[in-house]
């Protein structure tokens, strides 16, 4: 294998810079990785070779000229397909957008091109990011690069598996409850899920619209840091898009841990767990000791709500966001005479069955007799789950945590009883409700050989907390640096 | 509160989603096992507690009403299952 597709972010961006190395021959690099593994990966849904080239030919003539095409000038990166890009086929893994081509690129497309990146391809997710193992994908199949048999995780499965199989230095995921963090914890890369507000969402493909955000996925914190710096900050055309101003994260990296207080929730050590990721996770955490830090319990006694909060919420809002799909303007469309017909065929025949599952059951909730019971409910206790935090973070500066209760499961290990998979998102999903940030990093593996991911939650917009912990963390251990089989 | 397979045709009908008879029945017992775990919700005493619909809440940011797109040319037409020149093509709506 080319040692190129092996660089770092920073490293790879950096020669393209200094014309050690050409776009041109890192995009080929990533390309030829991508041929040689996509047969057994299928991490990626569109490979966009051609357009990537293109892009990657102009950055090498910019640097020619003596211009700076940007921090990320030249490095070949990957794009969740529930994320616009302009000209290339943007599915959400679903039926219904299978043909979808967007006239337009997402804000953090824009951004990641303005960085300098090249856009190799979009990558596989649960269709419209409504999963926990990829396996919703309504266009195939991917697979974890530790174990063949064993999902990547989900939703955003392809971005994490590219990353950790070399197909790409870095990407992009969302993360409406943990879509980014579990699968970079199941394959062995490190994966930040933004604080609500930080990064633009216009021109992605909406889920839940108060918990969805986009977030980096990088083989290491640095160029988790790196991304992040470049897609973060205001977009007036997301207006839920916050007016802070974008603080540096690469200052924030080398600043150690000691004096910071790390606090431990007892309700994210629970039985049931994986005895090994406890383990690794808890060895983390004295590791993080042995680096200055102090470590004291702290309570988030709603987390046993927080599943039934989030799967009212999330599908209350995906109910109304998914009604878009009607046949009439793009996607999927089951020719009628009746344009109710349309409709009905046209959203039955283009939607998976995990899809209808969350339509009916926020449609459910949002229904006269039924809304207050459930989706107003579901509002307030996501009020108590919010303090709970308010709370810990009061007195902590991080909670650190698993990022799940077990390494990567296998191929239909979860798929018979939807409640199962659910459950899999507990030490995820109250992050999202209150909308704050968190960072996955690898942390050990499990005595197969599969990756443990331990999970940072940080307060709002501060991001800059938890790269530093994950940064020192990283400094002290090689667990990041070890890659899947080849 | 059992949920019913009547329920699930009323809501099918409110989401506009066409349902083979062996996905009403699975619908069926997958939202009622849904909705009986997160029956433990109701056990919350939440009289005094405001709902929240998003975490950040910065008001309104408004921007200044100025026209920054060009005019459309194909573009918004392209990805139309049915058109007819610069139009999308639908069933009759009015009788």
């Amino acid at each position: 294998m080319s040692a190129l597709t092996d660089l770092s972010v920073r490293e790879a961006a950096a020669r393209v810079r200094r014309r050690d190395v050409s776009s041109v021959e890192l995009t080929r690099a990533a390309l030829a990785r991508i041929a040689a593994v996509e047969p057994a990966l299928g991490a990626f849904l569109t490979v966009a070779g051609a357009e990537a080239l293109a892009a990657a030919g102009a950055i090498d003539r910019r640097v020619a000229a003596g211009e700076d095409p940007g921090p990320l000038a030249g490095v070949p990166v990957g794009i969740k397909d529930i994320i616009c890009t302009n000209g290339i086929r943007t599915t959400a893994a679903s039926r219904i957008l299978q043909k979808f081509v967007p006239p337009y690129d997402a804000t953090v497309t824009a951004r990641l091109k303005d960085a300098g990146a090249v856009v190799v391809g979009k990558l596989n997710c649960d269709e419209f990011a409504m999963g926990s193992s990829t396996e919703n994908s309504a266009l195939g199949t991917t697979r974890n690069p530790w174990d063949p048999d064993r999902v990547p995780g989900g939703s955003s499965g392809g971005s994490a598996a590219a990353v950790a199989a070399r197909e790409c230095h870095a990407s992009l995921g969302t993360d409406t409850g943990g879509s980014v963090r579990l699968p970079a914890a199941f394959c062995g890369v490190v994966g930040l899920k933004p604080t609500y507000g930080r990064v633009s969402r216009y021109g992605v493909i909406a889920y839940a619209s108060s918990l969805d955000q986009v977030g980096p996925i990088a083989r290491d914190v640095a160029d988790t840091a790196l991304v992040l710096q470049a897609i973060a900050g205001n977009d007036p055309r997301d207006s839920t898009s916050s007016p802070r101003p974008v603080p540096s994260y690469a200052a924030a990296l080398d600043r150690g841990v000691r004096g910071l207080r790390l606090g431990l929730p007892r309700e994210y050590f629970v039985e049931g767990m994986q005895p090994e990721v406890e383990a690794a996770v808890r060895g983390a955490v004295q590791q993080l000791e042995r680096l200055g830090a102090t470590v004291q319990p702290v309570s988030l006694p709603h987390t046993e709500y927080a599943i039934a909060t989030y799967y009212l919420i999330a599908t209350a809002e995906a109910s109304s966001n998914l009604a878009r799909y009607d046949g009439i303007r793009y996607g999927l469309r089951v020719s009628e005479p009746s344009l109710r017909a349309m409709y009905q065929r046209s959203r039955a025949a283009g939607f998976g069955t995990e899809v209808k599952r969350r339509i009916m059951l926020g449609t459910y909730a949002l229904s006269a007799g039924y809304y207050d019971a459930y989706y107003l409910k579901a509002q307030q206790v996501r009020t108590l789950i919010r303090r709970d935090f308010e709370q810990a973070l009061g007195t902590c500066d991080a909670l650190v945590a698993p990022v799940a209760p077990t390494t990567a499961f296998r191929f239909g290990e979860k798929t018979a009883d939807p409640l199962t998979m659910y459950l899999f998102d507990i030490f995820t999903i109250s992050v999202n409700l209150a909308g704050l940030p968190g960072l996955s990093v690898p942390c050990g593996f499990d005595q197969t050989g599969l990756p443990i991911g331990l999970q940072l939650i940080g307060r709002s917009f501060d991001e800059e907390t938890l790269l530093r912990v994950g940064a020192a963390y990283e400094a002290a251990t090689d667990w990041h640096a070890k890659r899947p089989p080849a | 509160m059992a949920l019913t397979r009547d329920d699930v045709r009323r809501v099918a009908i409110l989401a506009r989603l066409e349902l083979e008879p062996a996905e009403e029945e699975r619908l069926t017992v997958d939202l009622d096992h849904i909705l009986e775990a997160f029956a433990r919700l109701a056990a919350l005493d939440t009289k005094d507690v405001p709902p929240t619909a998003h975490v950040e809440d910065f008001g309104a940011l408004l921007r200044a009403d100025e026209v920054k797109n060009p005019p459309a040319g194909d573009e918004p037409l392209l990805n139309a299952p049915a058109r007819d020149g610069r139009f999308f093509r639908v069933p009759k709506i009015i009788e």
